[in-house]
């Protein structure tokens, strides 16, 4: 697939979509919901072109429930849902944890909870992203800040998801979703693609659980002759449903250290005079564009602030809050929530370090105005 | 016969964690005996299942199989079949999890009649969690949330596909065996949604609540109250008045299905056109 490099005007969920056809997406399966529902009518027109396939389903379980299966048969899927259908996704997302199927879910975040606002910003779902689905489980979450940001990492995410077998989420917002800037992509043939392991060994020997070195089992199509189980039960290597704690405790602590075994490799942030900066913001989605604008005029000031956007929020970064943090004169943390990734920074933050937040819930993003005047505030 | 049956299971899962008496064993044989008669291609066979008892089948079998969510094995299926439609894929579901938690999926995936061979093991009741009343208990039957008997009055199943567009509808029962085999291969004959009707029995957690005595006296009841749908049509609606009527209850010939619609389209788009 060729294409021509020009400038172009681009919606954030557009870019996202062509993002995911570049990829090799060619299954989508969804429920219309604001401010996500551009992604479906993309998929809707584009799909059939490259010889994919789309489909509206009945409710957004559903639309988890069909990417899930179609998955299984080799096709690299997506779906996109906002707040409410999010959370009707968890269960299914948490079949996605435990019978490592990859999969791409785009969260264009709106006000909540429940209905809330379908039109009006929010990042209200950092915590919904990890914890939503029961038990514990891995789920990657990347957040972009720009139209581009969505394309490039709508890609990693692919890539991220098929290679460590995790369901990953692409934390949207209502303002990147919906904003247009021009951009410039990439040609897809210059994209470094990564496809799932598919097994080598003969049907009679593959045991679709037992993982190669890198920790990962190797994934059969469906109706490639492998005749493989699969099931949200807890399973073990043979994918037979097992009570046996033994075999349990290393099937699922497996699965749930993709966490902390992979998080260097899908750490991905962008820093803006960050390293000699006093007053360090550390923010991710729209608000690190006010926080950006902040920056810059803080320094013309002559106030040495910096910013660390922060763009996979999980597995959270720690080690990069940490090298960032130390030796601040003080964190400030904008998001549109009540400080859902102030709180994790708190966890890992030298604790001799003022930690503030801006915060807003009301369905009006933080301006540049607002982040110079807390940085004002706590310089004095 | 039995030895191609057993190609088709994965006999090591074996034994089975159905209870003593249950019916769940008779219609997985019946599936596969169809499955067998028919000469599918084990490679190119996906059986996609719920929660339940009857959902527990899928571990049991020999092809690629897919043990879902409550509710959701039509919706699994439904992206199965969509992404790769030269399979053959089948749904096993239960009373509860296919026309409760699952009904939406149930008259979605007729309404759009998905090439799905959909069979519903029917034991009038949730016996995986001990005996609550489902969409199908029977009005006045005991169940442990119908402590004083059921208010609710139970789907006609088999309506409620037609109705919904499945372009085939038969209904057998573990006693009616053989019948059960010729309606599953009548459903893998017909390109479109297909539904079975497979009624089941469960002695252990419906049986014995509503005094109906242990598997061969339930069995018994099936033998006596089940009329065929030939017989039926003669005899007419008051004889047959609380029978379950069996057999082939519906077949629309010529329906165009979902993902041949779907292929057409594609080629339409790649021609340029709208």
């Amino acid at each position: 697939m060729k294409r021509e490099k020009k400038v172009q005007l681009l919606q954030g969920n557009q870019a996202c979509s062509i993002a995911a056809i570049d990829a090799g997406v060619r299954f989508y399966a969804g429920y219309p919901i604001t401010p996500s529902t551009e992604i479906a009518e993309f998929m809707a027109e584009e799909l059939p072109k490259v010889g994919g396939k789309f489909i509206q389903m009945e409710d957004e379980i559903a639309g988890m429930s069909a990417v899930l299966g179609a998955a299984l048969t080799g096709t690299k899927v997506i779906t996109a849902t906002s707040g409410p259908g999010f959370s009707l996704k968890q269960e299914a997302i948490g079949f996605a944890a435990i019978a490592e199927i990859p999969c791409v879910i785009v969260d264009v975040q709106r006000m909540g909870p429940s209905t809330g606002g379908p039109t009006s910003v929010a990042q209200g779902d950092v915590m919904q992203a990890r914890w939503g689905t029961h038990g514990d489980h891995p789920v990657f979450a990347f957040s972009p800040a720009s139209v581009l940001e969505s394309y490039e990492l709508t890609i990693q995410a692919f890539n991220f998801s098929e290679k460590y077998r995790v369901p990953v989420v692409i934390l949207l917002d209502e303002i990147v979703g919906h904003m247009r800037e021009s951009v410039t992509l990439p040609d897809p043939d210059e994209l470094t693609i990564v496809d799932r392991k598919r097994p080598t060994v003969s049907p009679a020997d593959y045991a679709p659980y037992q993982p190669e070195q890198d920790g990962i089992p190797t994934m059969a199509d469906f109706g490639t002759g492998y005749h493989w189980h699969v099931t949200g039960l807890v399973h073990g290597e043979n994918g037979a449903a097992t009570g046996n704690p033994e075999v349990i405790d290393r099937q699922l602590t497996r699965i749930f250290d993709k966490m902390e075994k992979y998080k260097d490799e899908v750490n991905l942030y962008k820093t803006q005079a960050a390293d000699d900066a006093e007053y360090l913001l550390v923010s991710f989605g729209c608000t690190a564009r006010s926080a950006a604008e902040a920056v810059a005029e803080l320094r013309q000031m002559g106030i040495k602030a910096g910013l660390l956007q922060l763009q996979t929020i999980w597995p959270f970064p720690e080690k990069t809050i940490s090298e960032y943090t130390t030796g601040k004169k003080c964190v400030i943390v904008p998001e549109l929530n009540m400080g859902q990734v102030r709180g994790e920074i708190q966890k890992y933050i030298d604790k001799g370090i003022p930690l503030y937040g801006i915060n807003k819930i009301n369905g009006e993003p933080i301006t540049p105005q607002e982040i110079i005047n807390k940085v004002k505030e706590v310089a004095k | 016969m039995l030895k191609d049956i057993e190609k088709l299971m994965r006999v090591k899962r074996l034994p089975h964690i159905w209870c003593p008496g249950c019916g769940n064993g008779i219609v997985m044989k019946a599936m596969l005996e169809a499955i067998n008669d028919k000469g599918l291609d084990p490679d190119k066979t996906v059986v996609v299942s719920g929660i339940g008892c009857s959902s527990r089948a899928t571990g049991y079998m020999n092809f690629d199989t897919l043990h879902t969510m409550h509710g959701r094995a039509l919706a699994f299926a439904t992206g199965v079949k969509l992404a790769k439609p030269e399979l053959n894929v089948f749904v096993v579901t239960g009373d509860g999890d296919g026309s409760a938690i699952g009904g939406n999926h149930f008259i979605h995936a007729a309404r759009r009649n998905i090439d799905l061979n959909v069979i519903m093991f029917n034991n009038n009741i949730y016996g995986m969690t001990g005996g609550q009343y489902s969409p199908l208990t029977p009005q006045g039957r005991f169940a442990t949330t119908a402590p004083y008997g059921n208010l609710e009055r139970p789907f006609d199943i088999c309506k409620l596909a037609q109705g919904s567009g499945a372009t085939y509808v038969g209904r057998s029962t573990v006693f009616h065996t053989k019948l059960l085999t010729d309606v599953i291969k009548a459903a893998i004959d017909n390109k479109g949604f297909s539904f079975v009707e497979a009624v089941s029995i469960c002695p252990i957690s419906y049986g014995r609540r509503n005094k109906l005595g242990a598997a061969p006296q339930m069995m018994k009841w099936l033998k006596e109250n089940t009329v065929n749908v030939k017989a039926a049509e003669k005899l007419g609606a008051e004889k047959t008045a609380g029978k379950i009527i069996i057999g082939e209850l519906y077949h629309e010939a010529g329906t165009l299905e979902y993902t041949e619609l779907y292929d057409r389209l594609i080629t339409r788009v790649e021609e340029g056109g709208r």
